[in-house]
């Protein structure tokens, strides 16, 4: 659904992970574009239904990119740089935190 | 002229609560509404049905708080057959957490206390040392010296709630009417005429229930509510998957996931704008009670007024000069919503307040204070 165009001027590309599968993409995009560019329509189930959610607005607003980014659960994904060698994960419903580990 | 049975000014909880038991009872109601300009409280609850702490020094409100705790399951269930919408009501017992030995000794003092003046009618409190409390709920910071508890608190989906009460309000053939501040109001016994918006509306009883508006509307009435606004401030978290079995005074998670966090008490008069200052006393004691809190991303935070009467208390009245016209203000939209709807409206629906909400009528500001 969802494919790199290719500029004129081409940025350097960066590798990054999602889902564990290398992917690449230009300098500068978010990791919610790198997760499309995976190949990913969904990134998300949502916390009470488990309903497939996928990046709609791309700007921050609308919360359906969550994505787990280095670890951190719920990261808006469209809002976050990749950066080289980052590590991003669909969320799989909520977000579960360990109250013993704090 | 369109004529009613009754019509019930504010859309907000409390409105709402009363415009829907008194369609229940088969009054053709009006329900006016006047917008997105209003305040709405309604749509900044926190979300506590909340028993403990409430009426210190005034048995008939805790009587009535817990009246209306005892009858909010029934509620929920009655919302849900009649309109399929979950309110998402639950009712574990809630705690109140103490910082401090200072903390937890005021708290024992002011628990006892209100188990003394309930007399007959009992409080089932306890106060619960640390280790019960951890029992309870995960992840203690060790800040937190202990907690009382009672069975009676819960808490509810607040804009659920509002949106069941509409819905059950229209399903039962009550008029909604959106956008309609009431313009003017002439008020004879028994003969109420409003213009709402374009139209003109009569009925032979009228319910303000406009919050911080009654103050202005209620003298047009005979009627009196020298309410003021009192701020309170709430940041939500992400969702995370369920931790809080119960809910607390200040902290709670709700059915999906996120995590409440509230509620400063602030005169400020009529500005709902948000302060850092507040917010960080908000997180910083959040995370004093739950350590773990500091882990989570903070997604939404908002700032609503409470109406709030002088002593805290809510307002109920019928008007001496305009029978037929009654009032409602308070601050407790949520927890009072089962009595609003199953215990008011239907006094409302008779024409005459029980006497036991005599106590509440805004006469007890009239008398001076014995010197």
């Amino acid at each position: 659904m969802f494919r790199l165009r290719r500029e004129p001027a081409a940025a350097a590309m960066i590798a990054v992970a999602v889902e564990e599968r290398m992917v690449r993409v230009p300098a500068g995009a978010s990791a919610a574009a790198a997760m499309l560019a995976a190949g990913w329509r969904s990134v998300r189930e949502t916390p009470v239904s488990g309903a497939a959610r996928g990046p709609y607005c791309m700007i921050g607003v609308c919360f359906d990119c969550l994505a787990e980014i280095d670890g951190m659960a719920n990261r808006q994904s469209c809002m976050v740089a990749v950066r080289p060698g980052m590590k991003i994960r669909r969320q799989r419903g909520a977000r579960h935190v360990d109250p013993a580990r704090a | 002229m369109r004529g009613y049975d009754a019509i019930v000014i504010g859309g907000g909880l409390v409105g709402s609560a009363i415009a829907y038991g008194l369609v229940r009872a088969g009054l053709k109601t009006a329900l006016l509404d006047e917008g997105d300009v209003a305040y709405r409280a309604a749509r900044g609850n926190f979300g506590l049905v909340w028993v403990q702490s409430k009426g210190l020094g005034a048995p008939h409100y805790q009587r009535w708080t817990r009246f209306s705790a005892e009858a909010w399951p029934s509620l929920a269930v009655e919302l849900r057959e009649i309109t399929g919408i979950a309110v998402g009501h639950e009712r574990p017992g809630g705690v109140h957490l103490c910082l401090g030995e200072g903390e937890f000794a005021a708290r024992a003092a002011m628990m006892e206390r209100l188990r003394r003046e309930a007399g007959n009618f009992g409080f089932a409190y306890r106060m619960l040392d640390r280790k019960e409390v951890a029992a309870l709920l995960p992840g203690l910071g060790p800040a937190v010296t202990g907690a009382s508890y009672t069975p009676y608190d819960g808490h509810a989906d607040p804009l659920a709630l509002l949106r069941a009460f509409h819905t059950g309000f229209v399903l039962g053939g009550g008029r909604y009417y959106p956008h309609s501040r009431v313009a003017a109001a002439a008020a004879a016994p028994g003969d109420f005429r409003l213009r709402a918006g374009s139209e003109e509306i009569a009925a032979p009883k009228a319910v303000l229930a406009a919050g911080l508006g009654n103050a202005e509307l209620a003298p047009l009435f005979g009627l009196s509510a020298p309410v003021k606004p009192q701020r309170g401030q709430i940041l939500v978290s992400e969702r995370v998957r369920p931790l809080l079995p119960l809910p607390t005074t200040t902290i709670r998670q709700t059915g999906e996931g996120g995590i409440m966090l509230g509620d400063s008490q602030e005169e400020v008069g009529f500005d709902t704008g948000q302060s850092p200052a507040v917010m960080k006393t908000i997180a910083r004691r959040a995370v004093l009670c739950f350590p773990w809190l500091a882990e989570l991303q903070i997604v939404r935070a908002w700032a609503a007024l409470r109406v709030m009467p002088p002593d805290g208390l809510p307002i109920y009245d019928h008007s001496e000069r305009c029978p037929g016209a009654f009032l409602a203000s308070c601050h407790s939209g949520v927890t009072l919503a089962a009595a609003h709807a199953g215990r008011l409206a239907p006094m409302i629906a008779k024409g005459m307040l029980d006497p036991m909400l005599e106590p509440f009528s805004a006469r007890r500001f009239d008398v001076p204070a014995a010197a």
